[in-house]
This record gives C-alpha cells, structure tokens and sequence, in this order.
C-alpha cells in the first residue's frame, strides 16, 4: 500500500514538482501498478542469476585513438541559456543574495 | 513518387495525425539526388533508393526536429544524426518525416504523444497502437511504403498487428541504438515496418549491423532476412517445426482474435509445418517484470531531461536554484505515463525495494530466457496472437494504465529475452472486421527462420482472402473528403 507522502518524496527524488490533485491521482495508480508488479516476488528464484543484458557481450573496446567530438558550438546549440560559450544553469548553491 | 507520397500526406494526415514534422524539401531533394545518380549512370545505392520513408521521431535528425512525442523536447534540433538516420540515407531512402509516437516510446496506443493521437486508418476513432502509432498508421494509410519503428515492449509489433501491417523487432543488438533516444537502454530495438514481409525484409538489411559507436551492438553479420523472405514466399514450409504457446491464450484475449490464431495454425499446417503445443511457464510473469525492468532503466535515462543543456527550461527566473528549475520543467514538460514509469522505476530501485523488485525481476528475466531456450530446442518458431484484442477506442483505456499495460502480454518476452520477434497480418477478426496479427518469434539471430515462416503464412493467407488485406483498409480521402 503506496501512502500520499511516499508517493510526494519519490517525486522529490525524481525531480518532479508534481501537484497535490496529481499526488492523490499517481498514489491511487501506482498503488495498483506497484500490487501488480510484486507478483514477480512469487517465483522461486533464490539459486537464480539475474540478467541485466539479454544478449550477453563481453569486453566491447575500441583501439585507444583519439577522435573529435561534438564542436562547441554544435553543443551549444540547443542550449536554454548560453553565456560566453558555455552553459548558463540556475544557481546550485546557496541561497539568493 | 516522393511528391506523390507528399500529396498524400498533405490530404490525409490533418486526420490521421500520423506524421508530426513532414519534411518537403529535403525529402524531394534526396530522391533528385537518387535520380541524377541513376541518370548518370551510377548504380543505385541500394535496392531501397529513391523509396520514402516515415521515420519514428525517437532517432535524432540533425535536419528535423526530434521531439519522441514529448514537450519537454519540442522543437529540439539534434546536433548529430543516429546510425540508423545516416544507414537510411547512404542507401538513398528518402526520409518523408517523423512520425508520431507515445511520449518517450512509452504507451500502447500513441496517445501519450504530447501533440495529440495518431488515428488507425481502419476506423479513425480507434487507436493505431503504440508506442509507434504514427509510423504504423503512415503505412496503412499508405502515406509511405516503409516506416522505422522502435519496439521495446512491443512498440513495432502490437501497432502492426492493430493495423494489418508487418513490424519487426530484430535481436536485441542487431540495430544500432546510437542517436535513438533511450528509454530503456536493454530492452530498446529499432525496426522496420512495411505492407509485405519481403518489404520489411529489405529495409532489415539496410538498417541492421554491428555499430561501434553502439557498444551492446552485435558484431556479427546481418541475417540474411531477404534471401529467407523470398524462400518464404515459395510457401512449402515441410520440415519446420512451430510451438505455439500455451499461455497466450484464454482469457482476456478477443474471440475475434482467438478464432483468426487458429486459422493461422491451419493454414501453416497446410504448408507442411509440424504445430506443436509448448509450455512456457515463467511468460506469466513477463509483463510484471517488464513493468520494473523498463520503468528502472527509464527513471535513469530520462534523468538527462533536466533543463540545463538542451530541451524545454520553466521557472528560470534568477531567483529559483537549479533543482527547483528542473523539477519545474520536468512537471510541465513530461505527461502522467513517462511520470507515473519514473516513479515506479525510482520505487523499484530505491533501497529496501531494490531485491524485491528490481532484483527480482531481472531473475524472472533469466527463467523467461531460460523457457525460450527449453522451447526452441523442440521448435524452430514460436507463434502466438501479437496481441490480446483488435484496436481499441481512442479514450477508452487511458485512464486505466493497468488494462493498458495488457495490450504488451504476448510481445514483451522477446523484448527480455533479446529474441528476435514480428507481427504479420493474420486476417480481420469477426467481431469487428478489425485487423489481426500473428507473432512469429525466433532466437537471437535466427531473424531468417522467422522472415521465412512469415513470408510463406503472408502469401497463403493472400491466397485465402483473395488479396492482400491491407487493400480492404477504407479509402481515407472519402473519409476525409
């Protein structure tokens, strides 16, 4: 059973600034989904290995040569913000002065 | 024929609403390009130059917009173009333009698009599938002859199958994921979508191929799905053994459905192939484990959707920090689906859940490989319905995820177990005279076994409607006329 605020501090964790009406509509959905999906914990699995990549690779390299990459300006392009060829971001610290 | 296709897509697509960004006059000038090369003698660049193509708006075009269907990325212009974009190109297809998509290739029904549905051109009031509504719908409505799709869940397959088109979803690692915007980074497969088996089969050997700047891509060489596809269509199939599985039935699954499934059995048995009945036990618990595995992967990949370097930025207003800026973007820029999957991905992964769920799940994933395996050992193909129903109404499951979620039951285990796996036209159910799919699955890099299958039920079910099925799909411009 998913609670309201269990709900409010995933979207916390998730960067979501998700809105009360939506924390009562998500909690109702991800209650039923989160039930749904515990069914994975009915099989017997103790002894088995878990798979994270389907088709197994091993040791994908390449040969240590050095290649462009995306130019500046082409990085920049699709920026929000850009200031002096680099990207402008909101403060990450602090309070405002 | 590219103006032609243009033409077409001019008429239908304000109702269809397949295509989100049509692309005039780079698509006439690729196919002059592929003329004046073949005036000059040149040969063409691949059996598919100068042919048009809806291109899925989930691989970068460094031409075209790239939005996978979302706000948060509207309008955003890719400084690059993914393998798959410059394969097409270098073989002279002629890219029409995006197609619409569930946001972030996450739905079964395209409308989870941030930009409105996408409607099935058999009945404009019911849903073409998804994620990849646009470019199965484009097919049907004959707006291009090819389309890319991307099946994760079931993306390609299910929409072909609600369609009356052919989808593919090749192993895992047999296309190139660089420049297809991940979702869920294990399970995510480019594909090809088209009217016939032998055309899908063309557009699988342009597009497929070890991609070192794709590192979980197979270095291996392409399977020879054309030469297969047309052994296919000389329809003896004696000698091939077909499972059909026994879970994907019951209920929950159309009468309609059901019915057109076991014409399908008939008639591959009438070419000669050996149906036999195969258990594969762990399938129950494929789409449980598909909704942690991708939901997982999902809440990761889509952390890079934080205002700072590209996309859409809300709330910047000098005062506001960055976290305050990117939760404010990230609320008004994704919809309720992509947000409910990356907090069931969180949930999943989080401590005290992680062995639970997530880590459980992906054991279930090895039983699920493990029952392909067991299975494929006493068959050469695996066969089921693609999907439980013929397309549903547009508005009639969105609020309900769960009975959304059931449109994936029977594609999702190729997806977690990296097999290969497509839909094929089956015939149009009774109940409703809407299309049906027949899934034909192979192991990992066996796609010849699967093309031939496919290609040999294709020409006899032709054969037993008298003609091709997708012909009988309504006439769009009367519709829209």
């Amino acid at each position: 059973m998913i609670t309201r605020d269990e709900v409010a501090h995933l979207a916390r964790l998730a960067r979501l600034a998700v809105n009360e009406k939506e924390l009562d509509m998500f909690a109702d959905q991800l209650d039923v989904i989160l039930q749904s999906v515990a069914r994975v914990g009915e099989v017997a699995a103790q002894d088995i290995p878990p798979t994270s990549h389907a088709v197994p690779l091993t040791n994908v390299f390449r040969d240590d040569v050095v290649h462009d990459g995306l130019d500046q300006r082409a990085a920049l392009a699709a920026a929000p913000d850009v200031v002096d060829g680099r990207f402008r971001v909101p403060r990450i610290l602090g309070e405002p002065q | 024929m590219t103006r032609a296709h243009l033409d077409r897509i001019a008429t239908v697509n304000p109702d269809l609403h397949a295509f989100l960004h049509v692309d005039d006059a780079g698509a006439v000038a690729a196919a002059r390009a592929v003329d004046e090369a073949l005036d000059a003698g040149r040969p063409p660049a691949s059996p598919l130059a100068g042919v048009p193509l809806a291109l899925k708006d989930v691989f970068t075009t460094a031409d075209m917009p790239t939005t996978c269907g979302s706000r948060i990325l509207q309008g955003w212009r890719p400084p690059y173009d993914a393998t798959l974009t410059r394969r097409l190109r270098r073989a002279g297809v002629v890219i029409l333009g995006k197609t619409n998509m569930d946001e972030f290739a996450m739905g079964s029904s395209t409308e989870n698009s941030a930009f409105g549905p996408t409607r099935n051109p058999w009945d404009l009031s019911r849903i073409p599938g998804g994620s990849g509504g646009g470019s199965s719908a484009s097919l049907a409505g004959f707006c291009a002859p090819l389309a890319i799709g991307t099946d994760t869940g079931g993306s390609i397959r299910q929409p072909a199958s609600v369609t009356g088109t052919v989808g593919v979803k090749p192993t895992y690692g047999g296309v190139s994921r660089y420049g297809l915007v991940a979702f869920s980074s294990s399970l995510d497969q480019g594909g090809p979508c088209a009217r016939t088996v032998l055309d899908a089969a063309l557009l699988h050997e342009v597009i497929a191929g070890h991609d070192p700047l794709d590192s979980t891509s197979i270095d291996a060489p392409v399977p020879e799905v054309v030469a297969a596809a047309r052994e296919g269509g000389a329809g003896d199939l004696r000698g091939v053994r077909v499972g059909v599985v026994a879970e994907f039935s019951g209920e929950g699954y159309q009468p309609g459905v059901l019915a057109s499934f076991n014409d399908a059995v008939g008639l591959l048995h009438g070419l000669g192939a050996e149906i036999v009945e195969v258990s594969c036990p762990h399938f129950r618990y494929a789409l449980p484990a598909y909704y942690l595995i991708a939901p997982s992967e999902c809440s990761s990949n889509l952390a890079r959707f934080d205002a700072m370097r590209y996309g859409l930025r809300i709330g910047d207003d000098g005062v506001a920090s960055a976290e305050e800026v990117m939760s404010a973007t990230r609320e008004a820029g994704f919809g309720a689906e992509v947000k409910r999957r990356i907090m069931i991905g969180t949930y999943a992964l989080s401590s005290g859940y992680y062995d639970a769920y997530y880590g459980q799940a992906q054991k279930v994933r090895t039983l699920i490989s493990r029952d392909f395996a067991a299975a494929f050992e006493r068959v050469d193909v695996l066969i089921s319905p693609t999907t439980p129903t013929t397309a549903f109404k547009i508005g009639e499951r969105v609020g309900d995820p769960m009975a959304m979620y059931l449109a994936d039951l029977c594609t999702i285990p190729a997806n977690l177990a990296g097999n290969a796996a497509l839909s094929v036209p089956s015939g149009l159910s009774a109940d409703d005279g809407l299309p049906v799919g027949l899934q034909v699955m192979a192991p990992a890099l066996a796609e010849e076994r699967m093309y031939r299958v496919a290609a040999a039920f294709e020409r006899v079910r032709d054969e037993a409607e008298g003609g091709a099925l997708i012909q009988r799909v309504p006439d769009l411009e009367v519709m829209a006329g």
